[in-house]
């Protein structure tokens, strides 16, 4: 979901935000709204958090009751012949497509801390060595791209600041996602071919 | 189409609710131990949003922000994409909660219904943080040569914010 990522990278966006801001502000004689806005911007965080809490426990707990009473598991089902042409090196091994369809059902519903270790799981499986196979690619490209059907963390900030319609974003965002993984998926065939010629 | 919106959380709550009874789940310890879980996610995402925040609200009120995004305005005019939400495409796959922070920022500078607002919003729910994403798989699994991983992905998340901005437009213009 919203992971903190590269460190390093963080660290000098936030310094040059900040040294950029304070030099704007001082030529333009702002200092004074300046040093507010520091304190509303770490206000209003904490304000959004007490928004947020409510619907993140309240959807964690959807997905846990769906996650233990099969729903999971039954789209894991669905999804896995799909799934086989995607990833044809998945046919020989049974495992593999199991940890790979796991891998999509979590993500589709919205279990990205489920999805991850089965994600894991299949690249293990279908491990030879320590080059990506075209296999992999494709499995990192899908979850780089966020295929889910219900982003509950972005209906969360639009619910707590005041949208009352949080969800009419959904087709847009289910028509973008098939999009984004769609064009990945076509470049990672293309890089693919052009190495291997 | 309100009403189908309006239908889809009691519509989900039901069905799981349904599910659990038929396959005799225990429903409610799975949604309170789920909860207790969201509690521990919301209390993750608040320390970086604080800092994130405070820096990108800084950023605003010194009036550079305002100049970055008339900068950047030709280029996503080419694009079709809201020029604040430039800025958003560049710190996406870097960063989850740096991204969280500056659409939170987007969405309440410019209203939470507004065309901008939505763009901003749709990009967030469509995309993930890329490169995080690439070092956990092929790190946990030791894989050294990522072949053409990342330029797949990052193609991917292009088309995302294009598409993004395309199909906020089409459906709320």
């Amino acid at each position: 979901m919203f992971e903190t990522g590269d460190f390093m990278a963080m660290s000098k966006i936030w310094s040059a935000l900040i040294l950029i801001s304070f030099i704007f502000a001082a030529k333009s004689g702002r200092l004074e709204t300046l040093s507010a806005s520091a304190l509303e911007g770490a206000e209003s965080a904490v304000t959004l958090c007490l928004s947020l809490a409510g619907i993140i426990c309240l959807w964690s707990g959807v997905l846990e009751a769906m996650k233990r009473c099969g729903m999971a598991d039954g789209l894991a089902c669905i999804t896995r012949p799909l799934l086989g042409r995607l990833f044809p090196s998945t046919k020989e091994n049974t495992e593999a497509a199991k940890a790979v369809s796991a891998n999509f059902s979590a993500n589709l519903l919205g279990l990205g801390n489920a999805a991850t270790p089965f994600g894991i799981r299949a690249v293990q499986l279908l491990k030879s060595g320590e080059t990506a196979t075209d296999d992999m690619c494709n499995l990192v490209v899908m979850n780089t791209a966020s295929v889910q059907l219900f982003p509950a963390t972005i209906a969360a900030v639009r619910s707590g600041l005041g949208c009352v319609s949080p969800l009419d974003i959904l087709p847009a965002i289910w028509l973008t996602s098939l999009c984004s993984v769609s064009a990945g998926l076509a470049a990672a065939k293309f890089f693919s071919k052009k190495q291997w010629k | 189409m309100e009403i189908i919106f309006a239908s889809i959380v009691p519509a989900v709550l039901s069905a799981v609710a349904l599910t659990c009874i038929l396959k005799k789940t225990d429903l409610y310890s799975a949604l309170t131990d789920g909860a207790k879980a969201g509690l521990s996610t919301t209390a993750s995402i608040l320390p970086s949003l604080v800092i994130m925040l405070t820096a990108i609200a800084m950023f605003r009120a010194s009036g550079a922000l305002d100049l970055l995004v008339s900068l950047l305005s030709p280029l996503a005019k080419l694009i079709g994409i809201p020029a604040e939400c430039i800025p958003l495409m560049l710190i996406r796959p870097l960063s989850g909660s740096g991204a969280l922070a500056l659409g939170v920022d987007i969405i309440t500078a410019n209203g939470v219904d507004s065309l901008t607002g939505r763009t901003a919003a749709v990009m967030l729910g469509s995309t993930e943080t890329t490169f995080y994403t690439i070092s956990v798989y092929f790190g946990a699994a030791g894989i050294k040569n990522t072949r053409h991983t990342i330029p797949s992905a990052l193609i991917a998340d292009l088309v995302g914010f294009v598409a993004a901005a395309f199909f906020t437009r089409i459906f709320f213009s």
